[in-house]
């Protein structure tokens, strides 16, 4: 990806025009530092000639990122949530695990709260947020006018986004079988496998998203 | 440094008698209250920035205390019941040889934690006083902060997995200790502190040079 350098404003630049049209402005939110926004060529990052953080990307597959990342994350979790994806045995005992019983492993006791921060981190936040940015996103691909309340669902999204841990968790899980490695035979079920393509998928879509550049989108897909 | 000429040209949205929206970058006039591009609460620096940084530090600190010193993970292996802290766990990891594995949790549970409670002190008290490092230095050390703290909640994975799934009568059973609790929170109330901070105000005192000899 290439990356150009925005127009810094300088001291005494005239700034009283209609700042987000003809001329428009945009302020790193990392430095506070005023760019004018040239048109972003194809597959291009517009930085801060400040601290270099990204202002605008133009937006090139992140969008079909997106989505995918959303649909993998809801199908799989949701396949995940019933069927076991991970199975030992040892000395004739066997056991199995699916995404739900692991949420509820710390029930019972003093550990009982963080049933609740299983079930959010790793199934109802992963979802909720993937549905988000399934509604927020869907319609600029698609070309149409964004759906109602499609802030409001990107706003969420985002605000979500530190919250959901279904790739920490995934992590998780190979440290864990690890551990159980010396003690018990692991089989790795189906749904081991998909939670393994989440990770590489959500992680994939981590680092395409570019909130500022979707916010633009939005802005002016509501305008006309 | 060599580009403190054009630094010190670059006016800010603040200087210009603008509003930047801290989360979409878009400029509004003074007096705008909401953005109107991404709808969230306009402020040329988001009110009690550091205040809720330091609050939520101190938070963060007390509950890693607990986690630490009470047991994670309780095994029983062939009738034989052991706690382990998440110190403890990660020596069991090197006495079964699995050194890949021990540094990853050694990693996720002690040097993420313990090296982003001293990031976000440094971050926070050098937003008033002077910093040994450049603010270019001080965002990446923000934003690398900001990535990584989501992934110490790995251990408390690792024990929700093996509770849940290994349950073989005799042979082995796992049960989560009331560590993993206190451990949650400080990973939550670490990553609150963190995402409280306001990145302009690194940047708001800058030199242009990036040293503290002003
Ligand atoms: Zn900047
Ligand atoms: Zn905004």
């Amino acid at each position: 990806m290439t990356a150009i350098m925005a127009g810094p404003v300088v001291e005494g630049a005239p700034h009283d025009h209609d700042v987000n049209e003809d001329g428009e402005l945009i302020a790193c939110v990392v430095c506070d530092a005023l760019h004018t926004v040239p048109t972003i060529p194809p597959k291009a990052a517009l930085r801060c000639v400040r601290c270099g953080n990204v202002l605008l990307r133009s937006p090139g597959p992140a969008l079909d990122r997106i989505l995918a990342s959303a649909f993998t994350t809801v199908i799989l979790v949701v396949s995940a949530l019933f069927f076991p994806f991970l199975q030992i045995s040892a000395s004739g005992f066997t056991s199995a695990t699916t995404l739900v019983e692991t949420a509820f492993a710390f029930k019972g006791g003093l550990t009982t709260p963080l049933t609740f921060v299983l079930i959010f981190t790793i199934i109802v936040l992963p979802i909720i947020r993937a549905l988000a940015l399934t509604w927020a996103v869907m319609p600029i691909r698609l070309n149409l006018r964004p759906l109602p309340q499609a802030k409001a669902a990107f706003r969420l999204a985002n605000l979500l986004r530190p919250w959901s841990m279904i790739e920490v968790f995934i992590v998780g899980v190979v440290v864990a079988l690890v551990k159980i490695g010396g003690m018990a035979k692991v089989g790795l079920g189906l749904a081991f496998w998909e939670l393994l393509l989440i990770l590489i998928i959500v992680i994939l879509e981590a680092t395409s998203l570019c909130e500022k550049t979707i916010w633009r989108i939005l802005e002016r897909k509501s305008r006309y | 440094m060599a580009h403190s000429g054009t630094e010190k040209q670059v006016l800010t949205a603040r200087e210009a008698g603008l509003l930047g929206c801290g989360t979409c970058g878009r400029v509004s006039p003074k007096g705008t209250t909401v953005c109107p591009r991404c709808e969230t609460p306009l402020h040329s620096r988001r009110p009690g920035s550091i205040e809720k940084v330091w609050a939520w530090w101190l938070a963060g600190i007390f509950a890693y205390i607990p986690a630490n010193l009470y047991p994670m993970l309780r095994t029983s292996f062939l009738g034989r019941e052991q706690d382990s802290t998440i110190v403890g766990g990660v020596i069991d990891l090197i006495h079964h040889g699995s050194f890949l594995i021990a540094a990853i949790v050694f990693f996720a549970s002690v040097i993420i934690p313990v090296s982003k409670f001293f990031a976000v002190g440094y971050l926070a008290w050098t937003v008033k006083g002077r910093a040994h490092i450049s603010e270019h230095q001080r965002t990446v050390l923000y934003e690398v902060v900001e990535f990584v703290g989501r992934w110490s909640m790995i251990d408390v994975f690792v024990v929700a997995v093996l509770a849940a799934l290994v349950n073989l009568g005799f042979v082995v059973n796992f049960k989560p200790g009331i560590a993993a609790f206190f451990f949650a929170l400080s990973v939550a109330f670490t990553m609150i502190s963190a995402l409280s901070l306001d990145p302009r105000l690194i940047w708001d005192n800058s030199t242009g040079d990036g040293a503290s000899d002003e």
